[in-house]
């Protein structure tokens, strides 16, 4: 695999507020990247440093080894899709994805043919002659990513692409985004705060916070072991329980003695409810069931230390009921290891 | 509608339009003044202001004077509203209350204003200087129509247009003033109202070659003629024709 795009320790500040505090990345050509975190995080700014959009007070933005830090947009191979679409109100869908084309001087027959085909891939051959007001919010996003798409970029830069769109129709395009871009195999950037859609679409997810990363890494790993507490508690929930490290592998908590080995001293233990079971060494009391359709989320307070809330995933028949005192328990293997707050 | 909403509304009506009224169909008076009784009818006064050659002359010297300054000023306005909509610019709630200042100020203050500079220059009276009066007079205007309609959901679509590859000049010829085209369409119909019947400015600038309020204020002089009557409607019917065609292009609403 190469790197296209390789981000040197980025900076950037609005007046005295850091909005991006030393981001480092690197995205291989045709992966999927999600930067996922939630508002204010700063995962906006850098996709805008990316497409040229704003300069970064310091770091480098290389892109196929050319730095790209001062060029304008125009001037990348990158091409934006915006959270609004942006589309030419005044232009047909046709013209509105010619427009880069024709900016590239291309003769207007083989401009028609261009677009005609990548209307095709984004499935709205039949609306070449309507406007944009004309169509819906799920296909003036195909229109966008169509006229983005047909200047054939290296990197896509996607903000918040699906955020105007319903939760029904956002898992459709999702889907659609990842078939598209498996398609056309152009790198796609892709910005949002929705972990789910990070999580379907990614083939890298880059987990930010307070202009930070905080993680990044495969989908599977930044889930199954997020790097901190952030991490843990906003990719999916997770019980976070203090810790101590007292002997090598063995980790004191208020509810028990775990083994667990980890690289540095440990602060914190972590678990995912879809690993915490009813019945086992921990004694609770449950105090929240939501029944959830394919399971219930239960909530459980450990007997030796109130302030220990333990999340829990059980099957939708399963009887429990608030108040009721049982146990809880899980396999140690799926505890995860953390060494600090941040 | 109550009977007496019906009443009051028809009086305001007349009270608006009443003294028109009484102008246009005077105009079409046989006899030689414009005053009750109406004597029949006929379109002699109107063969006589088309073959008053300094009517005539006077007319097209003010459409020429509306079209050109209310071109102007539209190009104006819409550029300096984008500078100020997209751009950052020191002291820019001062200079823009500068910039629409002129709407505020009477006509006559701005006239003399011209007058006196236009002398220091050595510029003299012409339909040149009405011009630039109207431009002065209208620019304001065209400002503050197409300001009012710059959001920042726009700059994000002229963004787009820049990431595709469009240069700045391609962006406001391509993106901007399209899709401002309501807007640009509604500051150039109303500049060329204002321009088509302003007097002060026009009377306080020019000396032979007039535009044609000057010219009717002339003829004015002369004493009551239905003459003056049948000009007036003129005017008057034009402006009814541009007010028309702003409002079938510039106010319709969009389907949507």
């Amino acid at each position: 695999m190469t790197t296209l795009l390789d981000v040197q320790s980025l900076y950037h500040e609005f007046g005295a507020a850091h909005a991006v505090e030393n981001v480092s990345l690197k995205i291989e050509a045709g992966s999927y990247t999600v930067l996922l975190g939630p508002s204010g995080s700063g995962k906006t700014t850098v996709l805008s440093i990316l497409g040229g959009f704003l300069k970064p007070t310091q770091g480098r933005v290389f892109i196929n080894g050319v730095d790209c830090t001062n060029l304008p947009p125009a001037k990348r191979p990158t091409a934006t899709v915006f959270q609004d679409y942006a589309l030419f109100p005044h232009m047909t869908i046709g013209n509105n994805v010619a427009f880069g084309l024709r900016m590239r001087g291309l003769a207007k027959d083989v401009r028609l043919k261009k677009v005609r085909d990548m209307l095709q891939i984004v499935g709205l051959d039949t609306s070449f002659d309507k406007k944009p007001h004309q169509l819906s919010g799920g296909q003036r996003q195909r229109v966008a990513l169509a006229r983005a798409l047909i200047v054939e970029p290296s990197l896509l830069l996607l903000d918040e692409p699906l955020g105007a769109l319903d939760l029904k129709l956002r898992r459709t395009m999702q889907d659609e985004l990842k078939a598209i871009q498996r398609r056309v195999g152009t790198a796609f950037v892709h910005v949002t705060h929705d972990q789910e859609e990070a999580m379907a679409l990614a083939d890298h997810i880059v987990v930010m916070n307070n202009g930070r990363i905080e993680d990044q890494g495969a989908p599977e790993r930044v889930y199954g072991r997020p790097a901190t507490i952030f991490t843990a508690t906003f990719m999916g929930e997770s019980t976070v329980i203090p810790a101590s490290e007292t002997a090598a592998g063995q980790v004191h908590t208020s509810i028990g003695v775990f083994n667990c080995s980890y690289a540095k001293p440990v602060q914190f233990l972590a678990i995912r409810p879809e690993h915490v079971k009813l019945g086992g060494s921990i004694p609770v009391e449950i105090v929240e069931v939501v029944y959830q359709g394919s399971f219930k989320r239960v909530a459980a307070v450990a007997r030796n230390d109130a302030s220990i809330r333990i999340l829990c995933r059980v099957s939708a028949d399963a009887q429990v009921s608030i108040g009721e005192n049982t146990t809880v328990g899980f396999d140690q293997a799926h505890l995860i290891a953390l060494d600090g707050p941040h | 509608m109550k009977p007496i909403s019906i009443i009051y509304a028809a009086a305001l009506y007349v009270f608006i339009f009443l003294p028109v009224a009484v102008l246009v169909l005077f105009s079409f008076q046989s006899t030689m003044f414009p005053i009750p009784p109406l004597n029949g009818l006929s379109l002699r006064w109107y063969v006589a202001v088309l073959n008053d050659a300094r009517l005539t002359s006077a007319l097209l010297n003010s459409v020429a004077v509306a079209l050109l300054t209310s071109a102007l000023a539209t190009l104006l306005g819409f550029l300096s509203a984008w500078g100020f909509a997209r751009f950052y610019l020191p002291a820019s709630v001062w200079l823009r209350g500068f910039i629409t200042l002129p709407l505020t100020v009477s006509y006559l203050i701005i006239g003399m204003g011209l007058l006196i500079f236009f002398n220091w220059l050595g510029l003299p009276k012409s339909l040149l200087a009405v011009g630039i009066g109207h431009v002065v007079i209208n620019l304001p205007l065209c400002f503050a129509v197409i300001y009012s309609q710059m959001g920042e959901n726009q700059a994000n679509i002229e963004r787009a247009a820049r990431d595709l590859g469009a240069g700045e000049l391609q962006v406001l010829s391509l993106i901007t003033a399209p899709m401002l085209w309501p807007a640009v369409f509604a500051s150039f119909f109303l500049s060329m109202t204002f321009s088509w019947d302003e007097f002060v400015i026009s009377f306080l600038l020019t000396r032979f070659e007039t535009t044609l309020p000057v010219e009717i204020w002339n003829l004015l002089r002369a004493g009551l003629n239905p003459k003056t009557n049948a000009v007036g409607s003129l005017v008057f019917g034009v402006s009814v024709l541009l007010a028309i065609v702003f409002e079938l292009f510039a106010f319709r609403k969009k389907p949507q």
